[in-house]
């Protein structure tokens, strides 16, 4: 059938430039530029390009570039390029469209009317350069309160905690979604910076049983790779309920994906799919989930917090609510924006809630119940920047989860074509020759720069308040002002607007 | 508590916490125990998990929810019926129930063998996969309920259907629902509508009835029945039509 | 008027969300036998619940009263018994009213006074306002208004010759406090509840109860906007902004204003599927196609076990493909249903049968018949067994 759908970028090569070595054919998995001998020429077929930028990035005599179409489209509010390509495609295809990363539509970004605060004469600003500045962050339920004996010495014992150095935390990407080298960097930098990476719900490959102590091990609905082994490898088991990009949606890994090595992780043959279902088949109510927390807490004989991860959903103030009551260590909220290597698009465009109102809804409903320190709230879903961190700590958050942004520090360009399994930043991808494009040392070493960076900023942003520990932040909405909000949206923030 | 002899041991669980049970049988096989008896099991959840030698547990009363989940190794064998949940994600080991078993029975194991020597509810064998040596087996003597085999990725999964009167059917439908792996051999028929749209229907080979004969001799020995008589009638095997059932059920 | 919703649901979720634990027990010869087994039963499963509710009701109870409505209502303030009994007085005559015995336990914070009131509808009444209503009508509108427009007060129940017993605990304390192992009746239901929320609310508690119909409800519905949209249409205010009440007023519904039977009413709460339903003789398919048209709003969708009990009979009911558990047994005269067998073993080892019913496939005991359990001689899986 012929496509009616146009090129979505246009490859622009500067003939002068050009010295025809063909670095842009060998980079672009996608087939969008090959080399024609008869004329001695570097020629495009700008239909495949995905406007990833990989061959302008390593083009040596800068020859490149790379733009969207400006086709134009009759101009129409309700029918947007967008809307006449996406049906365009279901008809020449009959399926669902599958998209990734997180979503891209102009839902109202929170974090950008939202402003911090800073001390001015009542109190001091702190330099954080020269004194002592606390980022550290303990993940796991906290009694009501410390009990000692009659000679003060300490009875309670905690229940088992995590301390991270940074409040920000690599989120799941599973093998086979991601590549090992991308695990590798994972794993690596957050051992580096003392936080925790995330193996997502594919297993964890052997090579990485090494950086137990700084990963978290997932279960999802397929229970890939888990095993008594894989359990007790990690220092916090999450159990995946859903996830940002496609609430209420199972995982399909295609088969091309499942190579030998994500085969072993998974373990499950080679070249299958690795269908995860839509819930787990285990969990159809909260009084399920508690048996599954309780069913990890007996696996790993209580030495571990059981972390438990939603989709932000209508009612998540309540489900997490529940999620506490029936055992969850720690809560972890997806956001509207939250990210995935395959979902289809509609789900992903359409469902959930942005992440600043889920999460100021489910911890002040948390502090409601007095049940707030049973459990860690982690947040994940676009979180961009350390303001976004900072932002989300005073709303709440005991930490915040990365995953888009510690891919765009290995490389990626947010060209959202994870679900081709292509990817030519050889993140998204299992296919060895473009996984080799991922270098450990160097992504752990991008990664620990992204760590380190936030992190002084943090330290800059808490000193500018006059706060030497991060927890003194933590849930301190008065260093909150809200900017261009109505007063529901304050009013579930439980923030007041700027000037007030 | 009683201690028969050195490595055998009997438990009395009335009243004891799940919690509580787990721990004791914990050190019990920390101890080196081979042998552990449990009396009055009631509802006691987890029993076995975390578990990882090849402890015999054998289980009088109606153990709970999650029975042998995460097991990697012990021979569970329970004198009475089993409630849902029975072998969740096990690696290895082996249930034998001398009676029904609930929901999900076997869901997302991985490896080792539950035999059911009657029904078991819906769901039974929800994502069993295999991996290299390891191929776990859902033998049910009696009959299932609705998707059976769902989302099957590997395993063997046979259904005897032994308590059937004459004339009598099985009555799951969607049987292998998004099935993608393994094996499926029932006996007695099924009409094309109980069955899922991603399985196929096919005659046993001689490798089919080698295989299946080996369950049934077990599922004969465990139960005292003749295996023999049970192999005498007709089977079917259901097979996955795809090994990526929805390859093209996306737009990319 | 009084927002009941409020109460249940002081944070306006779209519904307030809760599961659990539910336990039923039956002689169906109409013996009458003591709560003590059913609270051993429901305490077997205390992992279940999360100590936010607890509750029973009971049938055959009050056999010295069994022609008196049974009022059992909750009091959170003197002003309001005063205002309810004032209501009451100019409406029933009241044959007796008693404060419902109780004991204090460690587990039971801040109980409200609950009192119960056996009466009848005085004759001028009845006479004049159940012309084109039944009396157990004008109860009903009656239960409703109190519940609605008295502050702290709330009917638990209102049947004849059954009642309501509940509150915030584990369902064993909420036992101990209401001394239910010394109450007798033939017909006894139980829930231990998992809310979300904390807000300890007495009324919030399982059974639901309107008429003399009770439910316990295990699962959460999704189709629940659906559901009170459809109902709403029929007069019914769902104040309580749960599952449970829909179910509650969509029995009353379909079994008290529409006559329907039990058989009946569950293909309308979890009806086969289209496909199912095309294989069918054509009689059947013109039933089964009929009630999915005229009542698709009651469709209940969702994972859901309930258990439904009225005079003479209790109903055991899960959702059409079966996401929540149900084990039935049966023991002589005497029907078992449960969220977990092994509740019922601890109760009742030696049980005659024991099986797991199909999805949608009602189980009824009934007090004019001896056990017929509607699937049970097809049901696919029968038969358990005991013993090495």
């Amino acid at each position: 059938m012929k496509t009616y759908l146009p090129s979505r970028f246009m490859v622009e090569r500067d003939k002068d430039r050009c010295i025809r070595c063909q670095v842009c054919v060998n980079q672009c998995s996608f087939d969008a530029h090959y080399y024609d001998c008869d004329d001695d020429t570097i020629r495009a077929r700008e239909d495949n390009c995905v406007g990833c930028h990989r061959c302008v990035s390593f083009c040596p005599t800068n020859a490149l570039n790379v733009r969207q179409n400006p086709l134009e489209y009759k101009s129409n509010f309700n029918w947007t390029s967008q809307a006449i390509e996406d049906i365009t495609k279901q008809a020449e295809t009959g399926g669902v469209l599958l998209t990734g990363m997180g979503n891209d539509k102009d839902y109202r970004i929170y974090w950008d009317h939202l402003v911090l605060n800073a001390s001015q004469v009542t109190n001091p600003s702190i330099d954080p350069l020269r004194e002592p500045m606390e980022l550290a962050t303990y993940l796991g339920r906290k009694p009501n309160e410390v009990e000692v004996d009659s000679d003060g010495k300490l009875k309670t014992k905690l229940a088992p905690q995590v301390r991270i150095e940074i409040p920000v935390m690599f989120s799941a990407m599973s093998y086979g979604a991601v590549s090992l080298n991308v695990h590798k960097s994972l794993a690596r930098a957050a051992t580096q910076m003392g936080t925790m990476w995330n193996t997502g719900e594919g297993g964890l490959h052997p090579d990485l049983y090494q950086y137990g102590q700084n990963t978290t091990v997932q279960t999802a609905s397929g229970r890939f790779g888990v095993h008594a082994g894989y359990l007790s490898a990690g220092r916090i088991v999450e159990i995946k309920i859903g996830q940002g990009a496609k609430p209420g949606i199972g995982g399909h890994l295609p088969g091309e994906k499942v190579s030998a090595e994500v085969s072993r992780t998974r373990m499950i043959p080679e070249g299958t799919d690795a269908l995860s279902p839509a819930p787990h088949h285990d969990i159809y109510s909260i009084e399920d989930l508690a048996q599954l927390v309780y069913a990890m807490k007996e696996a790993t004989n209580y030495t571990k917090p059981i972390s438990v991860k939603i989709a932000a959903v209508h009612n998540a103030a309540a489900i997490a609510s529940g999620m506490v009551r029936a055992g969850a260590d720690i809560v972890v909220l997806d956001g509207l924006r939250g990210s995935t290597g395959a979902a289809p698009k509609v789900i992903r465009d359409n469902v959930g809630i942005p992440i600043e109102l889920a999460l100021a809804a489910v911890d002040t409903r948390l502090r409601q119940e007095g049940i707030r320190n049973q459990a860690s709230i982690v947040v994940a879903g676009g979180i961009r920047n350390s303001g976004d961190v900072a932002k989300a700590i005073a709303l709440g958050a005991d930490a915040v989860y990365i995953a888009t942004s510690a891919l765009i520090a290995l490389g990626c360009h947010v060209c959202q074509q994870c679900h081709t399994g292509k990817c030519a930043w050889g993140l998204c991808t299992t296919d060895l020759a473009l996984t080799k494009r991922i270098n450990p040392d160097i992504g752990a070493r991008r990664l620990s720069n992204l760590l380190r960076s936030w992190s002084h900023e943090l330290k800059d942003i808490l000193g500018a308040m006059g706060l030497n520990a991060l927890e003194s932040l933590r849930g301190n909405r008065l260093h909150l002002r809200g900017i261009g909000l109505t007063d529901k949206e304050l009013e579930i923030l439980g923030v007041k607007m700027a000037g007030s | 508590m009683i201690q028969t002899t050195e490595n055998e041991i009997t438990i009395d669980a009335a009243g004891v916490s799940f919690r509580d049970l787990n721990t004791k049988l914990r050190e019990k096989v920390a101890c080196g125990a081979e042998k552990i008896v449990l009396l009055n099991v009631c509802g006691q959840r987890y029993i076995g998990t975390d578990l990882n030698s090849p402890v015999a547990i054998n289980i009088v009363g109606t153990p709970g929810n999650n029975l042998g989940s995460f097991m990697d190794g012990p021979q569970i064998t329970v004198y009475g019926n089993a409630q849902d949940g029975s072998g969740n994600t096990m690696n290895d080991g082996q249930i034998i129930v001398h009676g029904h078993a609930g929901d999900i029975t076997g869901l997302a194991a991985r490896g080792g063998n539950i035999f059911v020597r009657d029904d078991v509810g819906y769901r039974a064998g929800i994502h069993m996969k295999e991996y290299e040596d390891k191929k776990p087996a859902l033998v049910i003597g009696g009959t299932a309920q609705d998707f059976v085999g769902e989302y099957m990725a590997g395993g063997v999964l046979i259904l005897l259907g032994l308590n059937l009167k004459q004339g009598e059917h099985h009555r799951a439908n969607y049987i292998g629902t998004g099935m993608h792996g393994g094996i499926i051999y029932i006996r007695g028929t099924v009409e094309e509508y109980q069955l899922g749209k991603e399985v196929g229907v096919a005659e046993l080979t001689e490798d089919d009835y080698r295989v299946l004969g080996e369950y049934v001799g077990d599922y004969a020995d465990h139960f005292d029945c003749d295996a023999k008589q049970i192999m005498n009638s007709s089977f079917i095997k259901l097979y996955p039509r795809y090994l990526r059932p929805y390859g093209r059920l996306y737009a990319y | 008027m009084r927002d009941l919703g409020h109460i249940q649901n002081p944070y306006s979720d779209g519904k307030v969300i809760d599961s659990c634990s539910i336990f039923g027990m039956m002689d169906t010869s109409g013996k009458r036998f003591s709560g003590e087994g059913i609270i051993r039963a429901i305490g077997n499963m205390h992992f279940r619940g999360n100590g936010l509710g607890g509750g029973f009701a009971v049938y055959g109870l009050y056999p010295e009263h069994p022609d008196d409505y049974a009022f059992h209502i909750m009091y959170n303030s003197d002003a309001a018994k005063i205002e309810t009994e004032e209501y009451l007085n100019h409406r029933f005559d009241i044959n007796l009213a008693e404060v419902v015995p109780t004991k204090l336990n460690e587990a039971i914070i801040n109980p409200p006074l609950v009192i119960r009131y056996f009466a009848s509808i005085k004759p001028e009444i009845a006479h004049a306002h159940c012309v084109n209503q039944s009396q157990d009508d004008y109860v009903v509108s009656r239960v409703m208004e109190i519940n609605t427009h008295i502050a702290d007060s709330f009917v638990f129940s209102s049947g004849k010759n059954m009642a309501v017993f509940k509150g915030v605990g584990y369902p064993e304390e909420i036992a101990e406090y209401f001394q239910l192992a010394q109450y007798e009746g033939y017909l006894w239901t139980a829930h231990g509840r998992f809310p979300t929320n904390t807000r300890g609310w007495w009324g919030g508690a399982h059974p639901f109860s309107i008429h003399d119909w009770t439910v316990v409800h295990n699962g959460e519905i999704s189709s629940y906007g659906t559901n009170k949209r459809f109902l709403e249409e029929y007069g019914y205010e769902c104040t309580m902004q749960t599952d449970t009440e829909v179910v509650a007023y969509a029995v009353d519904l379909l079994a008290r204003r529409h006559n329907l039977p039990v058989e009946i009413i569950a293909k309308v709460f979890s009806p086969p599927f289209w496909h199912a339903i095309n294989r069918r003789s054509p009689e059947q398919q013109e039933m089964l196609g009929t009630l999915r048209q005229v009542y698709s709003g009651l469709l209940l969708n969702g994972p859901f076990t309930i258990i439904l009990a009225h005079q003479g009979e209790m109903i055991g009911l899960t959702d059409r493909i079966r996401l929540r558990p149900l084990t039935v047994g049966v023991k002589g005269s005497t029907l078992y249903l449960s969220s977990e067998e092994s509740a019922i073993r601890l109760i009742c080892p030696d049980l005659d049968k024991a099986w797991i019913p199909m999805g949608g496939e009602p189980i009824i005991g009934s007090l004019k018949s001896p056990i017929i359990p509607g699937s049970y001689n097809q049901n696919s899986a029968a038969a358990g067994s005991q013993g090495i």
